[in-house]
Protein backbone atom coordinates (compact mmCIF):
# COMPACT_ATOMS: atom_id res chain seq x y z
CA UNK A 1 0.00 0.00 0.00
CA UNK A 2 1.12 3.55 -0.76
CA UNK A 3 1.95 5.95 2.37
CA UNK A 4 3.29 8.33 -0.13
CA UNK A 5 2.28 9.22 -3.52
CA UNK A 6 3.75 12.00 -5.64
CA UNK A 7 1.45 12.78 -8.68
CA UNK A 8 3.64 14.98 -11.44
CA UNK A 9 5.65 17.42 -8.96
CA UNK A 10 8.01 19.09 -10.94
CA UNK A 11 10.32 21.96 -8.86
CA UNK A 12 12.23 24.64 -10.41
CA UNK A 13 14.41 22.82 -12.92
CA UNK A 14 15.50 20.37 -10.34
CA UNK A 15 12.94 17.86 -10.97
CA UNK A 16 10.13 17.62 -14.09
CA UNK A 17 6.99 15.52 -13.94
CA UNK A 18 7.81 12.95 -11.01
CA UNK A 19 5.46 10.38 -10.11
CA UNK A 20 5.46 7.36 -8.04
CA UNK A 21 4.83 6.12 -4.79
CA UNK A 22 7.01 5.25 -1.70
CA UNK A 23 4.97 1.89 0.17
CA UNK A 24 4.02 1.38 3.75
CA UNK A 25 6.96 -0.40 6.48
CA UNK A 26 9.21 -0.65 3.17
CA UNK A 27 12.41 1.51 2.66
CA UNK A 28 12.78 2.44 -0.73
CA UNK A 29 16.38 3.81 -2.40
CA UNK A 30 16.72 6.60 -4.15
CA UNK A 31 19.55 5.82 -6.63
CA UNK A 32 21.13 8.09 -9.35
CA UNK A 33 24.13 9.95 -10.23
CA UNK A 34 24.99 13.62 -8.60
CA UNK A 35 22.53 15.93 -9.19
CA UNK A 36 19.70 14.01 -10.34
CA UNK A 37 17.49 15.59 -7.52
CA UNK A 38 17.36 12.69 -5.29
CA UNK A 39 18.11 15.16 -2.26
CA UNK A 40 15.16 17.45 -3.75
CA UNK A 41 12.49 14.91 -3.93
CA UNK A 42 13.41 13.85 -0.24
CA UNK A 43 12.87 17.19 1.23
CA UNK A 44 9.79 17.60 -0.68
CA UNK A 45 8.39 14.73 1.74
CA UNK A 46 8.35 16.52 4.89
CA UNK A 47 7.36 20.18 3.40
CA UNK A 48 11.05 21.52 3.78
CA UNK A 49 10.36 22.10 -0.12
CA UNK A 50 7.15 22.43 -1.95
CA UNK A 51 6.31 21.43 -5.65
CA UNK A 52 5.81 24.18 -8.42
CA UNK A 53 3.46 21.76 -10.00
CA UNK A 54 1.60 18.32 -9.43
CA UNK A 55 1.11 16.86 -5.99
CA UNK A 56 1.92 14.80 -3.06
CA UNK A 57 -0.15 12.79 -1.38
CA UNK A 58 0.45 11.33 2.48
CA UNK A 59 -2.04 8.78 3.95
CA UNK A 60 -3.93 9.68 0.70
CA UNK A 61 -4.59 13.13 1.70
CA UNK A 62 -2.58 16.24 -0.32
CA UNK A 63 0.32 17.08 1.65
CA UNK A 64 -0.97 20.95 1.09
CA UNK A 65 -4.08 19.93 3.59
CA UNK A 66 -1.98 19.14 6.53
CA UNK A 67 -0.70 21.76 9.14
CA UNK A 68 3.27 22.05 8.17
CA UNK A 69 4.57 21.49 11.66
CA UNK A 70 1.67 18.24 12.42
CA UNK A 71 3.22 17.29 8.78
CA UNK A 72 7.35 17.42 9.83
CA UNK A 73 7.04 15.67 13.33
CA UNK A 74 5.60 12.71 12.00
CA UNK A 75 8.16 12.69 9.39
CA UNK A 76 11.72 11.85 11.21
CA UNK A 77 14.81 13.21 8.53
CA UNK A 78 18.75 12.36 9.05
CA UNK A 79 20.90 14.79 7.16
CA UNK A 80 24.56 13.48 5.02
CA UNK A 81 26.88 15.56 7.69
CA UNK A 82 24.67 14.63 11.59
CA UNK A 83 24.60 17.98 12.36
CA UNK A 84 24.47 18.90 15.86
CA UNK A 85 23.09 21.56 17.95
CA UNK A 86 25.86 22.40 20.75
CA UNK A 87 26.12 20.32 23.99
CA UNK A 88 25.37 17.03 25.11
CA UNK A 89 23.81 14.13 23.25
CA UNK A 90 21.14 14.32 25.52
CA UNK A 91 20.53 18.43 24.73
CA UNK A 92 20.38 16.73 20.90
CA UNK A 93 17.68 13.89 21.72
CA UNK A 94 15.04 16.32 23.26
CA UNK A 95 16.02 19.07 20.62
CA UNK A 96 12.97 17.83 18.69
CA UNK A 97 10.75 18.53 22.36
CA UNK A 98 12.12 21.24 24.20
CA UNK A 99 10.44 23.10 20.33
CA UNK A 100 7.53 22.45 21.71
CA UNK A 101 8.12 23.34 25.51
CA UNK A 102 7.77 18.94 26.01
CA UNK A 103 9.88 17.18 28.33
CA UNK A 104 11.61 14.05 27.28
CA UNK A 105 12.57 11.93 30.12
CA UNK A 106 16.03 10.70 30.84
CA UNK A 107 14.35 7.01 30.95
CA UNK A 108 13.45 7.74 27.31
CA UNK A 109 16.19 9.07 26.01
CA UNK A 110 18.05 6.17 27.55
CA UNK A 111 16.15 3.58 25.51
CA UNK A 112 16.15 5.62 22.07
CA UNK A 113 19.96 5.24 22.81
CA UNK A 114 19.83 1.64 23.70
CA UNK A 115 17.53 1.15 20.38
CA UNK A 116 20.89 2.47 18.11
CA UNK A 117 23.36 0.22 20.15
CA UNK A 118 24.84 3.30 22.59
CA UNK A 119 25.00 2.45 25.81
CA UNK A 120 23.83 4.77 28.75
CA UNK A 121 26.76 6.80 29.28
CA UNK A 122 26.87 8.21 26.35
CA UNK A 123 23.49 10.17 27.41
CA UNK A 124 26.00 12.97 29.04
CA UNK A 125 28.84 12.73 26.09
CA UNK A 126 29.77 16.02 24.44
CA UNK A 127 28.26 15.97 20.92
CA UNK A 128 31.91 17.47 19.52
CA UNK A 129 33.89 14.27 21.37
CA UNK A 130 31.72 11.65 19.41
CA UNK A 131 32.82 9.60 16.32
CA UNK A 132 31.49 9.76 13.08
CA UNK A 133 29.82 6.75 13.94
CA UNK A 134 28.29 7.60 17.35
CA UNK A 135 27.08 10.77 15.75
CA UNK A 136 25.15 8.69 13.03
CA UNK A 137 23.86 6.83 15.52
CA UNK A 138 22.81 9.73 18.20
CA UNK A 139 21.02 11.41 14.30
CA UNK A 140 19.14 8.60 14.11
CA UNK A 141 17.94 7.80 17.53
CA UNK A 142 16.82 12.06 17.59
CA UNK A 143 14.80 11.35 14.71
CA UNK A 144 12.67 8.72 16.55
CA UNK A 145 12.00 11.34 19.59
CA UNK A 146 8.87 12.23 17.47
CA UNK A 147 7.75 8.43 16.87
CA UNK A 148 7.86 9.22 12.96
CA UNK A 149 5.90 6.69 10.82
CA UNK A 150 8.63 7.68 7.90
CA UNK A 151 11.87 8.40 7.83
CA UNK A 152 14.26 9.85 5.50
CA UNK A 153 17.74 9.45 5.23
CA UNK A 154 20.29 11.52 3.13
CA UNK A 155 23.28 9.61 2.57
CA UNK A 156 23.46 9.22 5.93
CA UNK A 157 26.55 7.00 5.40
CA UNK A 158 28.43 8.81 2.88
CA UNK A 159 31.35 9.87 5.36
CA UNK A 160 31.69 6.62 7.29
CA UNK A 161 34.13 3.28 6.36
CA UNK A 162 32.83 0.14 4.87
CA UNK A 163 32.48 -1.36 8.61
CA UNK A 164 30.41 1.38 10.09
CA UNK A 165 28.41 1.88 6.87
CA UNK A 166 27.47 -2.25 7.36
CA UNK A 167 26.31 -1.76 11.39
CA UNK A 168 24.26 1.21 10.19
CA UNK A 169 22.31 -0.35 7.43
CA UNK A 170 21.77 -3.22 9.44
CA UNK A 171 20.57 -0.65 12.86
CA UNK A 172 18.35 0.92 9.96
CA UNK A 173 16.07 -2.22 8.80
CA UNK A 174 16.09 -3.48 12.67
CA UNK A 175 14.74 -0.09 13.54
CA UNK A 176 12.20 0.10 10.68
CA UNK A 177 11.08 -3.55 11.94
CA UNK A 178 10.69 -2.06 15.29
CA UNK A 179 9.22 1.03 15.21
CA UNK A 180 6.95 0.08 11.55
CA UNK A 181 8.66 2.75 10.13
CA UNK A 182 8.59 3.43 5.78
CA UNK A 183 11.96 4.35 5.02
CA UNK A 184 13.17 6.98 1.74
CA UNK A 185 17.15 6.82 1.88
CA UNK A 186 18.84 8.66 -0.98
CA UNK A 187 22.13 6.85 -1.32
CA UNK A 188 24.95 6.92 -4.21
CA UNK A 189 25.98 3.20 -3.06
CA UNK A 190 24.33 0.89 -5.31
CA UNK A 191 25.27 -1.93 -3.66
CA UNK A 192 23.98 -0.54 -0.36
CA UNK A 193 20.91 0.08 -1.79
CA UNK A 194 21.08 -3.30 -3.58
CA UNK A 195 21.50 -4.80 0.18
CA UNK A 196 19.13 -2.69 2.40
CA UNK A 197 15.99 -1.31 0.19
CA UNK A 198 12.76 -3.31 -0.92
CA UNK A 199 12.53 -1.04 -3.98
CA UNK A 200 14.37 1.69 -6.11
CA UNK A 201 13.75 4.76 -7.60
CA UNK A 202 16.25 5.99 -9.92
CA UNK A 203 16.34 9.54 -10.80
CA UNK A 204 18.28 11.19 -13.71
CA UNK A 205 18.80 14.41 -14.68
CA UNK A 206 15.68 15.78 -12.55
CA UNK A 207 13.32 12.32 -13.77
CA UNK A 208 12.02 9.22 -12.64
CA UNK A 209 13.96 7.00 -15.12
CA UNK A 210 12.96 3.96 -13.60
CA UNK A 211 10.93 2.32 -10.42
CA UNK A 212 9.61 -0.54 -8.58
CA UNK A 213 10.96 -3.52 -6.50
CA UNK A 214 14.91 -3.53 -5.72
CA UNK A 215 15.56 -6.85 -8.17
CA UNK A 216 15.20 -4.14 -11.10
CA UNK A 217 18.55 -3.04 -10.80
CA UNK A 218 19.75 -6.60 -12.05
CA UNK A 219 17.10 -6.19 -14.84
CA UNK A 220 17.22 -2.85 -16.23
CA UNK A 221 14.70 -1.84 -18.71
CA UNK A 222 15.89 1.50 -19.65
CA UNK A 223 19.84 2.48 -21.59
CA UNK A 224 19.96 5.11 -18.84
CA UNK A 225 19.98 2.92 -15.69
CA UNK A 226 22.03 0.19 -17.28
CA UNK A 227 24.43 2.94 -18.40
CA UNK A 228 24.52 4.30 -14.45
CA UNK A 229 24.85 1.09 -13.38
CA UNK A 230 27.70 0.76 -16.27
CA UNK A 231 29.28 3.93 -15.00
CA UNK A 232 32.16 4.13 -12.29
CA UNK A 233 29.78 7.01 -10.76
CA UNK A 234 27.88 4.74 -8.76
CA UNK B 1 44.78 76.78 11.50
CA UNK B 2 46.05 78.74 8.52
CA UNK B 3 46.07 77.39 4.62
CA UNK B 4 49.74 77.27 4.74
CA UNK B 5 49.79 75.35 8.11
CA UNK B 6 47.61 72.65 6.23
CA UNK B 7 49.44 72.33 3.44
CA UNK B 8 52.77 71.81 5.53
CA UNK B 9 50.80 68.97 7.17
CA UNK B 10 50.86 67.02 3.96
CA UNK B 11 54.62 66.03 4.49
CA UNK B 12 52.52 63.30 6.40
CA UNK B 13 51.55 61.74 3.10
CA UNK B 14 54.62 62.08 1.34
CA UNK B 15 56.18 59.81 3.87
CA UNK B 16 53.90 56.92 3.28
CA UNK B 17 54.12 57.51 -0.11
CA UNK B 18 57.66 57.24 0.17
CA UNK B 19 57.67 54.33 2.29
CA UNK B 20 54.70 52.33 -0.26
CA UNK B 21 57.53 53.33 -3.25
CA UNK B 22 60.25 52.24 -1.71
CA UNK B 23 58.66 48.80 -0.41
CA UNK B 24 56.99 48.60 -3.62
CA UNK B 25 53.58 47.56 -1.34
CA UNK B 26 51.52 49.13 -4.56
CA UNK B 27 49.19 51.61 -2.51
CA UNK B 28 50.42 54.78 -4.44
CA UNK B 29 47.48 54.85 -6.28
CA UNK B 30 45.28 54.34 -3.14
CA UNK B 31 46.91 56.31 -1.04
CA UNK B 32 46.67 59.61 -4.20
CA UNK B 33 43.00 58.94 -4.36
CA UNK B 34 42.37 58.58 -0.37
CA UNK B 35 44.17 62.10 -0.14
CA UNK B 36 42.44 63.70 -2.91
CA UNK B 37 39.24 62.08 -2.01
CA UNK B 38 39.32 63.31 1.85
CA UNK B 39 40.24 66.73 1.08
CA UNK B 40 37.63 67.53 -1.77
CA UNK B 41 34.96 65.62 0.81
CA UNK B 42 35.79 67.59 3.86
CA UNK B 43 35.92 71.04 2.01
CA UNK B 44 32.82 70.33 0.63
CA UNK B 45 31.07 69.00 4.06
CA UNK B 46 32.83 72.18 5.33
CA UNK B 47 31.00 74.74 3.48
CA UNK B 48 27.87 72.39 3.38
CA UNK B 49 27.48 73.11 7.05
CA UNK B 50 28.58 76.66 6.95
CA UNK B 51 25.67 77.11 4.83
CA UNK B 52 22.86 75.09 7.31
CA UNK B 53 24.86 76.60 10.32
CA UNK B 54 24.36 80.07 9.08
CA UNK B 55 20.59 79.66 7.61
CA UNK B 56 19.84 77.78 10.97
CA UNK B 57 16.81 76.10 9.55
CA UNK B 58 15.41 72.60 10.68
CA UNK B 59 14.71 71.65 6.91
CA UNK B 60 18.17 71.85 6.10
CA UNK B 61 18.84 69.68 9.16
CA UNK B 62 16.55 66.99 8.22
CA UNK B 63 17.86 67.24 4.73
CA UNK B 64 21.62 67.10 6.20
CA UNK B 65 20.25 63.66 7.90
CA UNK B 66 18.44 62.23 5.35
CA UNK B 67 21.92 62.81 3.07
CA UNK B 68 24.15 61.07 5.61
CA UNK B 69 21.28 58.36 5.77
CA UNK B 70 21.56 57.67 2.44
CA UNK B 71 24.98 57.36 2.22
CA UNK B 72 25.21 54.81 4.62
CA UNK B 73 22.67 52.81 3.42
CA UNK B 74 24.18 52.02 0.14
CA UNK B 75 27.20 51.25 1.53
CA UNK B 76 25.44 48.47 4.24
CA UNK B 77 23.24 47.42 1.56
CA UNK B 78 25.83 46.03 -0.56
CA UNK B 79 26.87 44.10 2.24
CA UNK B 80 23.46 42.47 2.75
CA UNK B 81 23.27 41.44 -0.98
CA UNK B 82 21.29 38.41 -1.15
CA UNK B 83 18.97 39.15 1.85
CA UNK B 84 15.09 40.02 0.32
CA UNK B 85 14.33 43.84 0.90
CA UNK B 86 17.43 44.16 2.90
CA UNK B 87 17.27 48.11 1.76
CA UNK B 88 14.11 48.76 3.05
CA UNK B 89 15.87 47.12 6.64
CA UNK B 90 18.62 49.28 6.66
CA UNK B 91 17.06 52.45 5.76
CA UNK B 92 14.12 51.72 8.40
CA UNK B 93 17.15 50.95 11.39
CA UNK B 94 19.11 53.95 10.70
CA UNK B 95 15.53 55.83 10.80
CA UNK B 96 14.51 53.94 13.54
CA UNK B 97 18.09 54.82 15.46
CA UNK B 98 18.55 58.23 14.63
CA UNK B 99 14.91 59.18 15.47
CA UNK B 100 14.75 57.80 18.76
CA UNK B 101 18.28 59.38 20.01
CA UNK B 102 17.54 62.80 18.94
CA UNK B 103 14.19 62.67 20.37
CA UNK B 104 15.72 61.20 23.52
CA UNK B 105 18.26 64.04 23.76
CA UNK B 106 16.01 67.23 22.90
CA UNK B 107 13.15 66.14 25.01
CA UNK B 108 15.05 65.55 27.69
CA UNK B 109 16.81 69.16 27.30
CA UNK B 110 20.12 67.25 26.87
CA UNK B 111 21.56 68.87 23.36
CA UNK B 112 19.80 71.75 22.10
CA UNK B 113 18.09 71.59 18.42
CA UNK B 114 20.70 73.33 16.99
CA UNK B 115 22.48 72.00 13.76
CA UNK B 116 25.89 72.55 15.86
CA UNK B 117 24.73 69.86 18.10
CA UNK B 118 21.88 67.81 15.42
CA UNK B 119 24.36 67.38 12.97
CA UNK B 120 27.52 65.98 14.32
CA UNK B 121 25.93 63.91 16.68
CA UNK B 122 23.28 62.34 14.04
CA UNK B 123 26.57 62.02 12.29
CA UNK B 124 28.19 59.43 14.85
CA UNK B 125 25.10 57.53 15.31
CA UNK B 126 24.33 56.99 12.01
CA UNK B 127 28.11 56.08 11.17
CA UNK B 128 28.10 53.56 14.04
CA UNK B 129 24.76 52.30 13.16
CA UNK B 130 26.35 51.55 9.64
CA UNK B 131 29.63 50.10 10.86
CA UNK B 132 27.46 48.03 13.11
CA UNK B 133 24.92 47.04 10.58
CA UNK B 134 28.25 45.71 8.20
CA UNK B 135 29.63 43.69 11.09
CA UNK B 136 25.96 41.97 11.95
CA UNK B 137 25.62 41.09 8.09
CA UNK B 138 28.87 39.99 7.73
CA UNK B 139 28.84 37.58 10.53
CA UNK B 140 25.00 37.01 10.33
CA UNK B 141 25.56 35.61 6.22
CA UNK B 142 28.48 33.32 7.45
CA UNK B 143 26.44 31.89 10.27
CA UNK B 144 23.89 31.17 8.03
CA UNK B 145 25.93 29.31 5.04
CA UNK B 146 27.45 27.42 7.79
CA UNK B 147 24.08 26.38 9.66
CA UNK B 148 22.10 25.56 6.41
CA UNK B 149 21.73 22.07 7.61
CA UNK B 150 21.25 22.63 11.50
CA UNK B 151 17.99 25.34 10.24
CA UNK B 152 16.66 22.70 7.88
CA UNK B 153 16.99 20.23 10.96
CA UNK B 154 15.18 22.06 13.05
CA UNK B 155 12.46 22.90 10.66
CA UNK B 156 12.28 18.94 10.17
CA UNK B 157 11.58 18.70 13.88
CA UNK B 158 8.67 21.33 13.05
CA UNK B 159 10.15 24.22 14.25
CA UNK B 160 9.48 27.98 13.51
CA UNK B 161 11.85 30.01 11.43
CA UNK B 162 13.01 31.90 14.47
CA UNK B 163 13.59 28.32 16.46
CA UNK B 164 15.71 27.35 13.39
CA UNK B 165 17.81 31.18 13.06
CA UNK B 166 17.92 31.83 16.80
CA UNK B 167 21.73 30.83 17.03
CA UNK B 168 23.20 31.91 14.12
CA UNK B 169 21.17 35.14 14.79
CA UNK B 170 21.88 35.33 18.46
CA UNK B 171 26.12 34.74 17.92
CA UNK B 172 25.74 37.09 15.00
CA UNK B 173 24.30 39.97 16.92
CA UNK B 174 26.96 39.07 20.02
CA UNK B 175 29.35 39.57 17.45
CA UNK B 176 28.54 43.12 16.10
CA UNK B 177 28.25 44.36 19.78
CA UNK B 178 31.47 43.45 21.14
CA UNK B 179 34.13 45.57 20.11
CA UNK B 180 31.97 48.53 20.98
CA UNK B 181 32.00 47.02 24.51
CA UNK B 182 35.67 46.26 24.62
CA UNK B 183 36.29 49.97 22.90
CA UNK B 184 34.00 51.68 26.17
CA UNK B 185 36.59 49.42 28.40
CA UNK B 186 39.70 50.99 27.81
CA UNK B 187 38.28 54.35 26.30
CA UNK B 188 40.34 57.43 27.92
CA UNK B 189 43.43 54.44 28.82
CA UNK B 190 45.10 53.86 25.27
CA UNK B 191 43.42 57.07 23.56
CA UNK B 192 41.56 60.17 24.18
CA UNK B 193 38.34 60.10 22.06
CA UNK B 194 37.69 61.56 18.75
CA UNK B 195 34.84 64.16 19.89
CA UNK B 196 36.62 64.87 23.45
CA UNK B 197 40.06 65.24 22.04
CA UNK B 198 38.05 68.09 19.44
CA UNK B 199 36.57 69.76 22.16
CA UNK B 200 39.75 69.89 23.80
CA UNK B 201 41.84 71.04 20.91
CA UNK B 202 39.14 73.54 20.52
CA UNK B 203 39.84 75.05 23.70
CA UNK B 204 37.15 73.55 25.57
CA UNK B 205 37.03 72.65 29.19
CA UNK B 206 38.15 68.92 29.31
CA UNK B 207 35.43 68.20 32.28
CA UNK B 208 32.70 69.48 30.05
CA UNK B 209 34.56 67.48 26.80
CA UNK B 210 34.37 64.08 29.10
CA UNK B 211 30.53 64.80 29.72
CA UNK B 212 29.52 65.24 26.04
CA UNK B 213 31.79 62.15 25.26
CA UNK B 214 30.38 59.58 27.69
CA UNK B 215 26.88 60.79 26.24
CA UNK B 216 27.93 59.63 22.82
CA UNK B 217 29.42 56.48 24.60
CA UNK B 218 25.83 55.75 25.86
CA UNK B 219 24.20 56.63 22.62
CA UNK B 220 26.56 54.28 20.92
CA UNK B 221 25.96 51.75 23.15
CA UNK B 222 22.63 51.98 22.69
CA UNK B 223 23.06 52.24 18.72
CA UNK B 224 24.49 49.14 18.52
CA UNK B 225 22.13 47.08 20.75
CA UNK B 226 19.07 48.47 18.82
CA UNK B 227 20.31 48.73 15.19
CA UNK B 228 21.65 44.72 15.41
CA UNK B 229 18.77 43.86 16.77
CA UNK B 230 16.47 45.12 14.42
CA UNK B 231 18.34 44.62 11.27
CA UNK B 232 18.61 40.90 12.76
CA UNK B 233 14.88 40.17 13.60
CA UNK B 234 13.94 42.27 10.36
CA UNK B 235 16.01 40.63 7.95
CA UNK B 236 16.11 36.49 8.80
CA UNK B 237 11.94 36.47 7.99
CA UNK B 238 13.07 37.02 4.90
CA UNK B 239 15.10 33.96 4.45
CA UNK B 240 11.97 31.83 4.95
CA UNK B 241 8.72 31.27 2.70
CA UNK B 242 5.13 31.15 4.37
CA UNK B 243 5.43 27.31 4.27
CA UNK B 244 8.30 27.78 6.52
CA UNK B 245 10.85 26.48 4.11
CA UNK B 246 14.17 28.16 4.07
CA UNK B 247 15.31 30.05 1.17
CA UNK B 248 18.46 30.46 2.05
CA UNK B 249 20.67 33.61 0.97
CA UNK B 250 19.83 34.16 -2.29
CA UNK B 251 22.95 36.41 -3.89
CA UNK B 252 20.31 36.94 -7.00
CA UNK B 253 18.05 38.63 -4.32
CA UNK B 254 18.74 42.81 -3.47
Amino acid sequence: MALIEFKNVSHQDILSHISGEFKTNKITALVGPSGAGKSTTLKHINGLLSPDSGEIYFKDKNQKNYDVISLRRGIGMAFQSSPMIEGTVYDNLKLPRDLFNEELPREEALKLLSDVDLDESFLDHKVKKLSGGERSRVALARTLVNKPEVLLLDEITASLDYRLSREIERLIVRLRDQHNLTIVWVTHNLEQAKRVSDDIWFLSDGQLIESGEVALLNNPKTERLREFLRSDDN
Amino acid sequence: MSITSLLLSLVFVIIPLILTAYLKLGLTKDILIATIRSIIQLIAVGYILTFVFEGDNAIYIVLMILLMIGAASQNIVKKGKGIPHITWIIILALVVVEAFSMTMLIVFNIIPFTPQYVIPISGMIIGNTMVLSLLFLNKFKSEISQNDEVIELILSFGGTPEDAIKTSLKSAIKTSMIPTIEAQKTMGLVQLPGMMSGLIIGGGDPLEAVMYQLLILFLILNTAAVASVLVGYLSYRNLFNERMQFMGIREDVK
